[in-house]
């Protein structure tokens, strides 16, 4: 279920500001096109230059403007807080080929831009000394593809554990993500068979359904009712020109949508699917680890059966720490993969080092070091998540995304703010990520955070600090205070439905007034404004209390003598 | 003042012109129509509107069916049934996985047991290094296993700068974009070099990655038979003429090969592709994955072989899992074309960055490769061509490729039919070179790799015994592996 506006609306002045500055940003390069080639490469006489003409165009002339806000290069691992390399940003000019040169300085940033969800990117005490102890048992690599002699214990290992893990019966893993879909997509479907994709499915997807062969249609993002629209059209007309019935129909989703934050309506989709029998492949990249109460992923946090989904991919790169994918099903999927997957006969295998990572990382998760630690992280990393995407709500930003997501888009929609919304969060130490076309249409651009559970509170509040400085400054709060807490009410309501499915159970608030739900998190929802407070002379008038050891934590507004006073984090009134 | 003469002409007529169909001229539309003008024009308006009534009734060819009603679709969905999602492979036809407890150069212990490895690609011994583990740890400790994002969100890290500085200036060039993993980057670079306008021409030797990358380019593909310079000219002849008749547009070129073929063994005739490649204005791409750190004086690989530098060759790709004994691939070459790959590289720009420790890794080997290239290749050389021309002389084996002997990649095939000119094909054949896999390893403690192909390929390569051949093998180590591989081939083809 997705939260928030609608975002293929953007706000009018946003639009037409966008269109203004890309329209003056053009005809100003076209002008300037005429009088100067710079950084125009010449190709040789007789060859083609590399780079078509409107992209070289774009990239010479508007992107090297902002280029400074990607690739920010960092010296350190992408944990918490990162080591950004200052760029020298004097040596601007349209002149793309002239690089950004390094000052020489460090900046220590908070980092969030990395998929380090469960926090494991950084050096972990059960981790780490189990990886390194593989380095010096296998080396970094075995220099050979898994079929030849590149399969050691440990990759057998991980792929029994994987699969236990995401609940499917075998499992086999490589080493890395992009091909897991790149090169696993065109063994399984070829001529004659039809792709049924999410509209906005990763790049790595895209590839994997053009390098198959197969004919590919696109359904509207998360909806399954076009879904099943084009199903029954496809169905009942069968390949295109011939009519003749499609060897087999796969649908692609992805578990978490890296750009938009949300969660695909698995329930809905598995349902379309079973009716028509079409075969259902999901992308766990960034739902695995970091969905559902166990970091089981999307199946969990949706209470889908892990059976009714045909083909579990997922990738290691993100909550686990490391690198790699894998895919899960059926003993006869995995074998006809392990015959035939190109990743698994021509491809070096996964570096045990990386393997040991992920396989520490879910033993980690599943308590198999006598503690909790690992899935406190999960519980963290909700914790964290739901928590900033409320308080971004609350400041009257546009943010995707769904409960418990770590993923959450900024709507920025403007795209000369773009640029300056990240400058101004590194300026103070805040390292986001924006993105801009072509990766999003022009007027929808975003910035990005990505939550980790090694943030810790102050992390957060300093992040939202800074946010909020740059929100103002971009003029990126679109929504009233009015509107803004409705969103909130959204979202928290999208909570209530979510812990209804999972075991939630309703109970009395410790204060004793008022009934609230509870969800497995150890959050309360209020139903109702809270009037009275134990507290004498005072005043609680928050949304959102996060329960921990049995101690209000959060959002306790106490009012004396005219005066507010908060305590600890909170969603001030204004939401509910 | 009189003008010349045509402007005279011209000034009469327009005045000419001016009095009849001008304000009060006999042909102005005003005085035409007041004056029974306008029973010309109902007149002729009448004439069509009759013209139109005869008519035969218009009727749009209307489609022969009737659109399909809800419960004919509903119909429909419920007959249909699906191919299952894959077909059931037979577990004799499963890979054989062995599985490697540990490592110790040159010998692994596999299935339990100390065996000699002439499976791993880590031709120079460089990868695996008590240095090489001792760096990677380090890495570790400092930056953790994964990367956590692309490069362009915080996945660029320094080691990944100093590496591709380090690669760049091995090969001599100003440009090195590295990738996260072997098989994604020739399948990203390609499609990076062109698209549905352009052409492509390729070896049909050439592994999947690279059918893979002309796939996705969606460029017009042309193949030429395998190392076939001639039918290479034919082809580009051929794709010339086709293109002078169209009136084409300029637009992007490229061949593609690979220095030393992964299915073949045998190392591409660079010399003479270069030539014809600059005749026909193509830009040049070599898969370098088994030939980089193996040929030429400094191990820069096949282009170096032949005289050629990254630059001169516009892209050179490589994996970091031969050589170099690391994870990921890189490429070289012409500026803009590297560069280029920063943008529009898939694999590049949608991947998560190569882990640090990899990075740091494949840096160490680098710098051992430049110190001890000297040392190690006429070695390795010096075993390639040993076991080449010595597996050779074996009755009923074939190593195909004469002048190839500096290639560490020996396919081995069956040849009982007292040819020498023909390897058996078929899946007879596949069973047999199995069976001497295993014999092999069973027997003789050997391990050796029997390439599977995937239902992908283009063409399914004949089948072979893959025999890596590392320079760290010596003399008495040759010895043993021909006469283990006499016994096996005796063994089972009698």
């Amino acid at each position: 279920m997705s939260v928030g506006h609608d975002p293929a609306n953007p706000p009018f002045l946003a639009t037409l500001g966008t269109l203004l500055l890309l329209t003056t940003v053009y005809v100003l390069g076209k002008l300037r096109e005429l009088f100067s080639s710079s950084g125009r490469k010449k190709s040789r006489q007789g060859y083609a230059p590399i780079r078509e003409k409107e992209e070289d165009f774009y990239d010479r002339r508007v992107f090297s403007r902002i280029k400074d806000c990607w690739n920010r290069p960092i010296a350190s691992a992408p944990g918490a807080w990162i080591d950004v390399l200052e760029r020298d940003a004097k040596q601007f000019n349209s002149n793309f080929h002239r690089s950004l040169q390094f000052t020489g300085s460090v900046k220590r940033c908070l980092n969030l831009g990395s998929y380090n969800y469960l926090g494991f990117a950084a050096a972990d005490e059960y981790c780490t000394p189990r990886v390194q102890s593989t380095l010096k048992d296998l080396g970094v690599s075995m220099c050979s593809s898994r079929s030849d002699s590149g399969t050691t214990s440990l990759h057998l290992d991980l792929e029994r554990e994987v699969a236990t893990f995401v609940g499917k019966p075998e499992a086999v893993v490589f080493g890395m993500g992009y091909v897991t879909n790149s090169a696993v997509i065109p063994v399984l479907a070829g001529k004659g068979c039809l792709l049924i994709s999410d509209a906005l499915n990763h790049a790595s997807i895209v590839v994997g359904a053009r390098a198959s062969g197969a004919k590919v249609k696109v359904f509207r993002h998360n909806d399954a009712e076009h879904l099943e629209d084009v199903l029954r059209a496809s169905i009942s007309q069968g390949q295109p020109r011939t009519h003749r019935p499609w060897k087999k129909i796969i649908i692609i989703v992805e578990g978490i949508y890296s750009m938009e934050g949300e969660s695909c309506c698995l329930k809905e989709i598995v349902e379309v699917k079973k009716k028509y029998k079409a075969y259902l492949y999901l992308d766990e990249a960034h739902s695995i680890g970091a969905l559902g109460k166990t970091g089981r992923g999307c199946c969990e946090h949706w209470g889908v059966d892990p059976a009714d989904v045909d083909i579990m991919m997922g990738t290691f790169t993100k909550s686990f720490g490391s690198c790699g994918g894998y895919i899960a099903g059926s003993p006869e999927l995995i074998n006809y993969l392990r015959r035939h997957g190109p990743a698994h006969l021509y491809a070096a295998s996964i570096s045990p080092a990386a393997a040991q990572q992920i396989l520490s990382a879910i033993k980690l998760i599943n308590g198999e070091d006598g503690s909790t630690r690992g899935i406190d992280k999960v519980k963290q990393l909700h914790d964290n998540a739901n928590y900033f995407r409320c308080r971004l709500l609350q400041m009257g930003l546009h943010v995707l995304g769904d409960w418990n997501s770590p993923v959450m888009p900024i709507m920025i929609y403007h795209s000369g703010k773009l640029p300056i919304f990240s400058r101004l969060c590194l300026a103070n130490n805040v390292a986001t990520v924006v993105v801009g076309f072509p990766a999003t249409s022009v007027l929808l651009v975003r910035a990005r955070v990505c939550i980790s559970a090694s943030h810790s509170r102050e992390d957060l509040e300093y992040a939202l600090e800074v946010i909020k400085d740059a929100a103002d400054k971009c003029l990126l709060r679109y929504r009233g205070p009015k509107e803004a807490a409705e969103q909130v009410k959204l979202l928290l309501s999208s909570a209530a439905v979510h812990s209804s499915e999972a075991d939630a159970k309703v109970t009395v608030d410790v204060t004793g007034k008022k009934r609230a739900a509870e969800t497995d998190d150890g959050f309360y929802l209020f139903e109702e404004k809270v009037k009275e407070s134990p507290q004498k002379n005072g005043k609680v008038m928050n949304g959102v209390v996060t329960q921990k050891n049995g101690k209000v934590m959060n959002g306790v507004v106490t009012q004396k003598n005219g005066k507010s006073h908060k305590k600890g984090h909170f969603i001030p009134s204004g939401a509910l | 003042m009189s003008l010349p003469e045509p402007f005279e002409t011209i000034s009469v007529y327009a005045r000419d012109f001016w009095i009849l169909f001008g304000p009060g001229g006999k042909l102005h539309p005003a005085y035409f129509l007041e004056h029974k003008g306008h029973l010309l024009v109902e007149g002729l308006l009448l004439a069509v509107i009759l013209y139109l009534f005869l008519q035969n009734t218009f009727k749009p060819r209307a489609s022969n069916e009737e659109p399909l009603t809800d419960k004919e679709i509903d119909t429909l969905c419920k007959e249909w049934q699906p191919e299952p999602l894959v077909p059931t492979i037979k577990s004799e036809d499963l890979p054989v996985e062995r599985v490697v407890t540990s490592v110790d150069g040159l010998y692994a212990v596999v299935d339990g047991k100390r065996v000699l490895n002439l499976a791993s690609a880590n031709f120079l011994g460089l990868g695996g290094t008590a240095d090489m583990k001792e760096v990677a740890t380090g890495t570790v400790a400092k930056y953790g296993v994964g990367s956590c994002g692309p490069r362009g969100f915080y996945g660029t890290i320094d080691v990944h700068l100093e590496l591709e500085k380090q690669i760049a200036e091995f090969m001599e060039c100003p440009q090195c974009t590295i990738f996260a993993y072997d098989i994604a980057t020739v399948a990203s670079v390609i499609p990076a070099c062109g698209n549905r306008k352009d052409i492509m021409i390729a070896d049909e030797g050439c592994s999947y990655p690279i059918q893979q990358g002309l796939t996705l380019s969606r460029a017009a593909v042309h193949f030429f038979k395998h190392n076939d310079m001639q039918d290479l000219e034919r082809v580009l002849r051929e794709v010339e003429a086709k293109e002078k008749a169209e009136k084409k547009p300029l637009c992007r070129k490229l061949i593609v090969v690979e220095g030393i073929y992964a299915n073949t063994g045998d190392i591409a005739k660079l010399d003479e592709i270069f030539a014809i490649k600059e005749k026909y204005k193509y830009r040049l791409l070599v898969e370098e994955t088994y030939s980089f750190g193996v040929l030429g004086p400094h191990g820069r690989g096949a282009c170096e072989h032949y005289g050629l530098k990254a630059g001169q060759v516009e892209v050179i790709c490589a994996s970091m899992s031969a050589c170099l004994g690391s994870i990921g691939g890189f490429v070289v070459g012409e500026t803009d074309v590297v560069e280029h790959q920063r943008l529009a590289g898939s694999g590049y720009v949608f991947s998560a960055s190569l882990p640090p420790f990899l990075a740091t890794s494949a840096q160490h080997a680098l710098q051992q490769l430049r110190s001890q290239a000297k040392a190690l290749l006429p070695r390795l050389h010096g075993n390639c061509a040993a076991l080449r021309s010595q597996i050779r002389k074996i009755p009923g084996l074939l190593v195909a490729h004469d002048g190839c002997e500096n290639s560490p990649v020996i396919h081995v095939h069956i040849s009982r039919a007292g040819s020498k000119v023909i390897a058996e094909a078929g899946p007879h054949a596949q069973a047999l070179v199995k069976q001497i896999g295993d014999v092999l390893f069973q027997k003789y403690n050997i391990l050796s790799a029997v390439p599977l192909y995937s239902c992908l390929d283009r063409i399914r390569p004949l089948p072979s015994l893959r025999l890596l051949v590392p320079a760290t093998l010596n003399e008495k180590e040759i010895g043993v592996i021909l006469t283990s591989i006499k016994g096996a081939s005796k063994e089972i083809l009698g």
